[in-house]
């Protein structure tokens, strides 16, 4: 059995400009932060997010990471807007493609069940289909028949396209050397089909135990990442902060404050980078910690 | 039952939207929809499903200032499976809106050019897809001609026009109910799918609501109805269900 185990930093060498990234998690929770200030230290450029965004959206945008984001929202949950993404937005440097959750989800099912595209009726008459006319339509092939239904004769739906990646990272609770992840907070969201979805795939996790051995740490229902989704696994404790990752650590509400209050501004926000921003994860793990001690 | 505030008024207003609705999953978005449906659930619409806001079901009427932790879960809804029950159209959503036209297109996205907004807000969320599947009301606490505007900048939820220019994939479930705001109740019980206003709030005029909408409301020179205020038993239950008065902060008298 292969061992999966690797560093951080040896996921963010295998991201390169003009790759498309898709980011687990959902908004401020569970996102994997560590890989994403990582990135902000490589001279990655034009990549394109895929993301139920957070602040994993904002801080790459800011940092000039990425040239088109796919979302339907950027939210850090206590805080309905990430600053650095409303500045970003604003000031027109990014290129969004704007997509109803659902139909997220549908295209990262699609690219895992490797199918073109799914139907849906959410996005059509929308915003959605008016400012991306890349998107398509398709009509409803059952017409007559014993599979058609006449309320449906003539319907065209939404063709959501697959949401192809190129890499797919997620942060977890535990994984095993070997690759399979247990998440055990209230929710997996679409993780496994960000997964699913990429060439390469990245598991970071809180702790990584011996192969066959999650069972140990919570229940197998929890354990709902298994190997054949995986190709890599590297431990970083903190490692999903300020972000929600329950039970390990619920969302430092105070820091993500500091955090969004800092965006806002220029200055402050300048400030924060050096502080928080400037050295490795060791570094920042470091410094939250001071700033914690002087609240 | 003169210590009745508009905030009342309003939740009274939303409450509404639920009844007959039967089993299906309230979910309400802002402090005055989320007493509406507690309130609802607590009276005439006893069926009412609402959610942790996370990945369950609660069991039961929490209020307002039930803290996470005492919720009681009664079964295990993570979010992948929301868009099972969204799908299904056993759910009606009161959504909030930026922007609302005459035909009930909602924007929630941003204000201005979508390529460059002047204001981005939270984005289209799940809107585009709620509002072709299932029930959709929508409230609007601060009622004027920037938020209820002739047409919107960014289509998310989408209106009775649109919905049936796009064909029966997008108008065979579209089921747009009312719109409330600080000012009045407003449906689309028209010919061409046009906002109607259904009732004015008590104390408000209705050359007040005509000079806040940027387009000719339906109905606004009949005889309007006065909305409804709270009985008794559900004036009680607002302060019980809401003992930090939440809703006071939320509407623009």
């Amino acid at each position: 059995m292969a061992d999966k185990q690797t560093t951080v930093s040896a996921m963010a060498d295998e991201i390169t400009s003009g790759m498309t990234l898709g980011i687990g998690g959902w908004g401020s929770r569970r996102k994997p932060m560590a890989l994403v200030r990582e990135l902000l230290h490589r001279d990655v450029t034009d990549l394109t997010l895929v993301s139920y965004g957070g602040p994993d959206v904002g801080l790459l945008v800011d940092a000039g990471k990425v040239a088109k984001v796919i979302c339907g929202f950027v939210t850090l949950d206590s805080i309905a807007l990430d600053p650095l993404w409303r500045a970003a937005r604003q000031a027109g440097t990014v290129e969004l493609t704007e997509v109803d959750e659902g139909l997220f989800y549908l295209g990262l099912q699609a690219a895992a069940w490797r199918v073109p595209f799914l139907p849906a009726r959410a996005g059509l008459g929308s915003a959605v289909q008016s400012e991306t006319p890349a998107f398509k339509t398709v009509a409803n092939p059952y017409v007559d028949g014993p599979f058609a239904d006449p309320e449906d004769a003539g319907a065209e739906l939404f063709a959501m396209p697959a949401l192809r990646l190129d890499v797919a990272a997620i942060h977890v609770n535990v994984a095993d050397t070997a690759g399979s992840a247990m998440v055990l907070g209230p929710d997996a969201h679409f993780d496994d089909l960000f997964l699913g979805a990429a060439t390469r795939r990245f598991v970071t996790a809180e702790q990584v135990v011996p192969a066959g051995t999650l069972a140990d740490h919570g229940p197998l229902e929890r354990a709902m990442i298994h190997r054949l989704l995986t190709d890599k696994v590297a431990e970083t404790p903190g490692g999903a902060h300020f972000t929600a990752n329950p039970p390990d650590a619920q969302r430092d509400e105070a820091f993500q404050k500091h955090y969004a209050a800092s965006a806002k501004d220029p200055e402050t926000w300048a400030a924060f980078k050096e502080r928080f921003l400037a050295g490795d994860e060791a570094a920042y793990q470091s410094a939250v910690e001071t700033w914690r001690s002087e609240q | 039952m003169s210590d009745v505030t508009r905030a009342d008024i309003c939740t009274i207003a939303c409450a509404e939207a639920w009844r007959g609705d039967g089993e299906v999953m309230a979910s309400p978005f802002g402090s005055v929809p989320a007493l509406g449906a507690r309130l609802a659930k607590s009276t005439f619409a006893p069926d009412l499903v609402l959610t942790d806001g996370e990945a369950a079901l609660v069991h039961g009427i929490p209020t307002l200032a039930t803290k996470s932790a005492e919720l009681v879960r009664e079964s295990y809804v993570p979010y992948k499976t929301i868009f099972a029950i969204v799908w299904s159209g056993r759910r009606h959503i009161m959504m909030m809106a930026s922007q609302v036209d005459q035909f009930g297109n909602q924007n929630i996205a941003a204000i201005g050019d979508h390529a460059k907004p002047k204001a981005q807000l939270v984005g289209v969320r799940g809107a585009p897809g709620n509002s072709v599947n299932h029930a959709t009301s929508y409230w609007v606490p601060d009622h004027n001609p920037r938020s209820f505007v002739a047409s919107v900048d960014v289509v998310c939820g989408v209106g009775n026009d649109r919905a049936a220019a796009a064909g029966p994939g997008a108008s065979r479930f579209h089921d747009l109910r009312r719109v409330v705001s600080n000012l009045g109740v407003f449906d689309f019980a028209t010919p061409d799918g046009s906002m109607r206003i259904a009732s004015v709030h008590p104390g408000v005029s209705l050359d007040e609501v005509a000079a806040a909408t940027s387009f000719a409301l339906a109905g606004i020179d009949t005889d309007v109805p006065v909305t409804r205020e709270p009985t008794e038993t559900e004036a009680g239950l607002l302060n019980l269900l809401d003992p930090k008065g939440l809703r006071e902060r939320e509407v623009s008298a």
